[in-house]
């Protein structure tokens, strides 16, 4: 089949084009290296929402984050994903640093983010009580957020698929051919337009094509999540001055209830190593102490780490590279912030070059796997009566039900690992980390797939949690 | 409205509503989370439960058959895959399952069995990568024992907790390699007769004060890195040792599982991470009890049975004559003592005698463990071996009590 447009990369920026692709007129494909959508940066990171001041005015990166800030609560709301415009503050500690503090208010000013104001000391203490005493003054960006990386990347694959994108998984693209006038990608996948948003492989991607090679440098971050007692200790996502190595570490809670510090900055080479170190880990923790008092260091459910897709050139790529080859190349932070605009701005780009018009006919909205937790017990039991599986809890600490990690299986693009069921519904995301669940979800992806359980992988293939059945003896 | 509701049909559970039928209280309700009764003993395939209660050296499934049957024999109501989402102290106590859907039923008392959970990697925050092929003992266990799949080739342990040993002789018996175990503290968190019989028979190095530093592999476990530690608990340079392995199994604690008591309110003790109890087993909430590893976490099954029973008999006679609690008596834990469940004794209404169960807080020789009242010495006993890994206990009555406004446990060197 010959394709209009494929889609190189299925993290939360590809999914975002896919959905705007999908509203026009166009066959659209999605092509993905790993098992699910959702499985590389896209997946591990700090899930919040920039307000915008941190980009230097005039940047892609600028205009992307202030307008994907703006687009994300509609956005949010459009795919029912969790999503809280909660505030951020960066902490200023010593008066010496006023003057880079009003350097970042300026910034943001002149990137167009609303709001904005400089606090001192006191009044931060009054919205944050848990902030230190040392705190002199911090900038107030009240339109920034924090959202579920997982839910929104999945509702926007989702989404385009039920605008009829297709989507493959387990296929790295590692060659690209020009035939008679459109693109063979692996020998197999016809198209007459490609999108690269393969993140971290951007550059290699991009490469195939194109003369003047980009070159993609992995920074990772290390980050630990806390245990959702410490729900309410900070409500705004809390920054300190940036540094040249990054924006610093964070203090945050997620969207979910659980609080979130990090993220580390080291350079690597190698594109899939995604291994916590102790020193970052130490970092981390040493860092962020100054921010908020008592961070509850007992309380540490997992640690994580992810990996920036940096671009040498520090900006993100945003263009037609070659003939018929869009590049959405080097989206680090605030890539999560900006999806929503990047979606819109590359889906014009490919649109306009072809004059594609927009379906008669689509759909922009998407429901949500019910959350039963959250719901109220009248209208949990109405739920549960409708379909008893909504009953029969697997995971106790999230109470995630038998019903929802089938709806997450059934879903399109659904999931066919158990991390893919962990980020769409959460199980095996809480204080246990899936000591007592991960039996009985791959129990129930096993008996959905019509696989054997020892064929279920922890995500990618090669990730078998099993080595098959036991011999008897 | 039941007379009580147990939340939770392992042994604690099972002991505790056979108790209350003893008492002859039988509008009851078990309420269990799993498609059997049993809990965990189901999958402890192994022997060695059973020696105090029966005298006899029973499997976890054997153990448990027993006391369900007294259950069923009973004819006590139950209900399994009955998730208890909420409790409060009014006695509501919300259930879902798949039958009932959502419920909330109440009670005149609830007996809180909930037993406890294992701590995972994250809460050691060990650094490296996330393969397949890390599992907490307990998990492994039942993969094992209950599913009948193989969890790995060769394997290291992290902790020396009581599952990572049995684990280690289970995975060996089915011709996995368990190349080494690794303990942080200077002594092992397990029982010793499981280090002779799980460890020892079979050649596998134990590691006292050492710890995982390091994870590789990127899809299934390749290999984890082990180093000393000093007395810190942090990794000594220059001691690592590198292990090629596909599995790594996590024996570094249990942890109460009382999120319930939480939403009840019920208050906790920050060292058993249980609720802070009298000598009737009952919480800071009137009426609610607890018991079993959900209380403080046991060594031995038998002592779980045990204590349970007695927490069914005292809800027995909550719901018969309700006692005011005037006073309490105070249990002071002290050199060497971590903790003492109760924590409280109401001397003027307790029973004829209690029971303090409690743990050491490191490895002891030749000491005695002595009660005071007053200053005064109530009763003294020698242990030739003291251990974390073991639970202790002493047995003091009620006319050694009466009068006496200060009472400590502690070990003296003999």
């Amino acid at each position: 089949m010959l394709y209009d447009a494929i889609i190189i990369g299925g993290g939360v920026t590809g999914c975002a084009i896919a959905r705007e692709l999908s509203f026009y007129d166009l066959k659209l494909a999605l092509i993905e290296k790993e098992e699910d959508v959702c499985s590389g940066s896209s997946k591990a990171n700090s899930a919040i929402v920039h307000a915008g001041f941190d980009a230097e005015t005039g940047s892609l990166k600028a205009k992307m984050n202030v307008k994907g800030n703006l687009l994300m609560p509609q956005l949010c709301e459009d795919l029912e994903v969790s999503y809280k415009q909660n505030g951020s503050l960066v902490l200023c500690f010593d008066e010496k640093d006023r003057p880079a503090l009003m350097e970042l208010y300026e910034r943001g000013l002149a990137n167009g983010v609303e709001e904005l104001k400089v606090i001192s000391g006191d009044e931060v203490r009054q919205i944050e009580p848990a902030i230190s005493q040392n705190v002199v003054a911090a900038l107030y960006a009240p339109t920034a957020g924090i959202v579920c990386p997982f839910e929104l990347t999945f509702s926007l694959a989702e989404n385009a698929a039920a605008n009829g994108t297709d989507f493959y998984f387990n296929e790295a693209i590692t060659k690209i051919e020009r035939k008679d006038g459109h693109y063979v990608l692996n020998g197999k996948f016809e198209t007459k337009a490609i999108i690269n948003a393969a993140g971290l492989y951007s550059d290699m991607i991009h490469n195939l094509l194109c003369e003047d090679k980009l070159h993609i440098q992995p920074k990772k971050g290390d980050y630990c999540l806390f245990d959702k007692e410490t729900t309410g200790l900070v409500e705004k996502t809390i920054f300190q001055l940036p540094t040249a190595a990054g924006k610093g570490v964070l203090v945050t809670p997620t969207v979910h209830g659980n609080m979130l510090i990090g993220p580390s900055a080291t350079v690597l080479d190698d594109k899939d190593n995604t291994a916590t170190t102790q020193a970052d880990l130490d970092m981390i923790i040493s860092t962020a102490k100054p921010s908020v008092e008592n961070i509850p260091l007992n309380k540490v459910i997992t640690s994580f780490s992810g990996l920036r897709a940096h671009e040498k050139g520090g900006d993100f790529i945003l263009k037609e590279s070659a003939e018929d080859f869009f590049d959405a190349a080097g989206i680090e932070s605030p890539g999560l912030s900006s999806a929503p605009a990047i979606g819109q701005y590359m889906a014009e780009m490919v649109a306009n070059k072809y004059n594609y018009k927009k379906k008669t006919e689509y759909v922009s909205t998407r429901e949500a796997i019910p959350c039963l937790r959250e719901m109220d017990k009248e209208s949990r039991a109405e739920l549960i009566k409708k379909n008893p599986l909504y009953g029969n809890i697997i995971c106790r600490c999230e109470e995630i039900s038998e019903g929802e990690i089938i709806d997450a299986i059934r879903r399109k693009p659904g999931a066919v690992s158990l991390d893919g069921v962990k980020r769409r519904v959460r199980a095996g995301m809480g204080r246990c980390q899936g000591g007592f669940c991960s039996p009985k979800v791959m129990e129930i992806l096993a008996r959905e797939l019509k696989l054997e359980v020892e064929d279920i992988n922890k995500n990618s293939k090669g990730s078998n949690m099993l080595l098959g059945k036991m011999e008897v003896k | 409205m039941y007379d009580v509701i147990v939340i939770g049909g392992g042994p604690a559970g099972l002991a505790a509503a056979y108790s209350l039928h003893e008492e002859g209280i039988d509008n009851i309700l078990i309420l269990e989370r799993d498609d059997k009764l049993g809990g965990i003993l189901n999958q402890c395939i192994h022997n060695g439960f059973g020696l105090h209660t029966f005298n006899e050296e029973l499997t976890g499934p054997e153990y448990a058959y027993r006391f369900i049957e007294k259950v069923n024999e009973a004819k006590i109501p139950y209900k399994l895959n009955s998730m208890v989402i909420d409790i409060n102290n009014d006695h509501q106590v919300t259930y879902v399952s798949k039958e009932d859907g959502l419920q909330t039923i109440e009670a005149k008392a609830i007996i809180l069995a909930m037993g406890c959970r294992e701590r995972p990697r994250g809460a050691l925050n060990i650094p490296g990568s996330r393969p397949a092929g890390i599992y907490s003992a307990g998990t492994a266990q039942r993969l094992m024992n209950i599913e009948g799949y193989d969890v790995g080739k060769e394997v290291v342990i992290l902790g020396s907790g009581d599952i990572g040993l049995i684990m280690a002789r289970r995975m060996t018996l089915e011709g996995a390699k368990v190349k080494a175990v690794a303990e942080i503290m200077p002594y092992s968190g397990g029982l010793k007769r499981n280090i002779v019989q799980c460890l020892n028979d079979y050649d596998i190095p134990l590691y006292l004060s050492h710890t995982v530093v390091d994870i590789r592999g990127k899809k299934r476990l390749e290999g984890v890195t082990i180093a000393e530690v000093g007395p810190d608990r942090k990794p000594i340079p220059g001691t690592e040792i590198d292990y090629d392995c596909d599995t790594l199994l996590l024996s570094v604690g249990l942890l109460p599982e009382n999120e319930l008591s939480k939403a009840a309110n019920i208050e906790l003790s920050r060292i058993t991470n249980g609720p802070v109890v009298n000598d009737d087993l009952q919480t800071s909430v009137d009426g609610i009890f607890a018991c079993g590893n959900v209380l403080h976490v046991h060594d031995l099954v038998d002592y779980v049975s045990s204590e349970a029973a007695l927490a069914g008999k005292k809800a027995a006679a909550y719901i018969k004559n309700k006692t005011a609690h005037q006073s309490y008596l105070n249990v002071t834990p002290k050199n060497g003592v971590r903790y003492t469940v109760p924590q409280k004794i109401d001397v003027a209404n307790m029973t004829d005698t209690v029971t303090l169960r409690f743990r050491v807080d490191n490895v002891y020789k030749k000491r005695f463990i002595k009660v005071y009242g007053d200053g005064k010495e109530l009763s003294k006993q020698m242990k030739l071996i003291l251990a974390p890994g073991e639970m202790e206990n002493v047995v003091l009555k009620k006319e050694q009590l009466q009068g006496i406004s200060e009472l400590v446990v502690c070990t003296e060197e003999a």
